[in-house]
């Protein structure tokens, strides 16, 4: 039903383009400075653990870089960083909606005859449903890079078998699982705190839960959806 | 014109709404008073439709609310404006952005014109050259100025005040109640206005209708209120000492 209401037809599109344009800057720009720090942090982090793991001679080293790219390509940018942005985005998203109902701000716009479930909830899906796969690209490349930047300086591996390990075997379509997973997973995040959000009633403690459970159900649904996914697109 | 006509509501098994009648009038400002959880605000509610009624009718110059479609109701309620307990100003905007709001999403008005009615809604309620001030930035009487200057943003019909000077100083609540008033009288809207603040009832009480555990319990004016013969309107109206002398000076 509430979602319902969120895709009903908009009644002024020029407001809503300028929401969309701003919830793109609130929900997705403002993230970068902490996807950038735990994506290069991560990379680096898989890069060491590849290499640790690898104590066969039979395994080349070029394996390090191979696994990095996979690791993150997979399932630390897609899966992991989403579910760091369940809770930066999914706690901001229902907490901010739930103080504007326990402050009577819905019922001001639903008194104007304004759809509120349209007005908030929906330029906030179709902002991260379109910049979340921006913020995962990024994450990726930085993941990577973080990766080339521990593997060579640790010793790890050098320049050129890093980087031969990043393009050896590669399959585009990769791509295609980890951004579709990026998609839905938006949409989870998005509509599942603005549902908690929307329904708060009482008084700060109950934004506070709202936050809490948006987090948590987000969370458990993404894991639930990569399981369902990887499991469509990888498991033939 | 907004009649309301034998209005029900319950919340579980409790009965908070009973069968209220009662007609309010444009131009003129229609109170609803009663003690604290009497069911005042869940009948303005039940009136623009965030509650549903159970039972009854709540007629917007004839066309009964509760009965209409989702288009319809948007309609009607494009032509209300509703000045929240707390003001419901909206945190992420500035004073000219949330006055500027309801212009933006239903007139097609350029933007020098909705900054002039903007500018005109602020001088109204005595709040000009605060435009770029945030909700944080007012005090509680500059947020109802502001709200109030909202709620008729838009030239609204029918306007809704919930307890308009609740929290505020004496002077400001003066204030406050005589811009509703003027902007009535000015613009011949229909308010209805739910207050339990007494000195409100005899600045601007035309049409009052009191309310005692969810029942219409008596219907007058403030020069009616003051010579009741109803038991409970009367423990209500001279529950302060200072009543209690009005009326003591009234009766030498």
């Amino acid at each position: 039903m509430l979602l319902y209401r969120v895709f009903s037809k908009p009644q002024k599109l020029s407001i809503y383009i300028r929401q969309i344009i701003f919830e793109i800057n609130n929900i997705g720009i403002t993230s970068l400075p902490i996807i950038a720090i735990i994506s290069v942090f991560m990379g680096g982090i898989i890069t060491i653990q590849a290499a640790h793991a690898i104590d066969s001679p039979l395994v080349p080293l070029y394996a390090v870089g191979f696994t990095t790219r996979e690791s993150i390509i997979l399932e630390f940018s897609p899966t992991i960083v989403c579910l760091i942005l369940a809770g930066k985005v999914g706690s901001n998203i229902a907490s901010e909606i739930g103080a504007m109902r326990i402050t009577e701000q819905i019922d001001a716009l639903e008194i104007m005859g304004i759809n509120s479930a349209g007005y908030l909830i929906f330029p906030k899906i179709a902002g991260a449903v379109f910049i979340f796969p921006f913020l995962i690209a990024i994450s990726m490349f930085l993941g990577i890079f973080g990766g080339y930047l521990m593997g060579v300086s640790s010793g790890a591996c050098t320049s050129y078998q890093y980087l031969f390990g990043i393009q050896a075997f590669f399959d585009p379509g990769k791509f295609y699982y980890s951004f579709t997973k990026v998609v839905v997973f938006a949409f989870i995040i998005t509509s599942v705190s603005a549902y908690f959000g929307y329904n708060t009633s009482g008084g700060a403690l109950e934004v506070g839960k709202s936050s809490t459970n948006a987090v948590v159900y987000s969370s458990i649904l993404i894991l639930l959806f990569s399981l369902i996914l990887t499991n469509i697109f990888l498991n033939t | 014109m907004i009649e309301i006509k034998n209005i029900n509501k319950t919340f579980g098994d409790r009965h908070v709404v009973k069968d209220v009648s009662f007609k309010f009038y444009p131009g003129k400002t229609n109170l609803m008073i009663g003690e604290s959880g009497c069911g005042k605000t869940t009948l303005v509610k039940l009136m623009v439709g965030l509650h549903e009624v159970d039972s009854g009718e709540v007629l917007f110059d004839g066309q009964n609310f509760p009965k209409l479609s989702q288009v319809e109701k948007q309609d009607i309620r494009k032509k209300i404006g509703m000045l929240f307990q707390g003001g419901a100003l909206f945190d992420s905007q500035t004073l000219e952005e949330n006055v500027m709001f309801p212009l933006d999403m239903f007139t097609e008005l350029s933007k020098e014109e909705k900054l002039e009615r903007v500018n005109f809604c602020l001088e109204k309620v005595q709040l000009v050259g605060k435009n770029k001030l945030y909700p944080a930035e007012l005090s509680g009487g500059m947020k109802k100025r502001a709200a109030l200057a909202r709620a008729i943003a838009n030239n609204p019909k029918y306007l809704f005040c919930d307890e308009p000077n609740s929290g505020l100083d004496p002077k400001t609540s003066i204030v406050i109640d005589n811009l509703i008033k003027d902007l009535t009288e000015e613009f011949n809207i229909t308010t209805v206005i739910i207050t339990h603040d007494m000195n409100s009832v005899m600045e601007i009480g035309e049409n009052i209708m009191f309310i005692h555990k969810g029942e219409n319990y008596w219907t007058g004016d403030k020069t009616q209120i003051l010579k009741t013969t109803n038991k409970e309107l009367f423990d209500f109206v001279f529950a302060s000492e200072f009543m209690k002398q009005v009326l003591s000076a009234t009766n030498k």
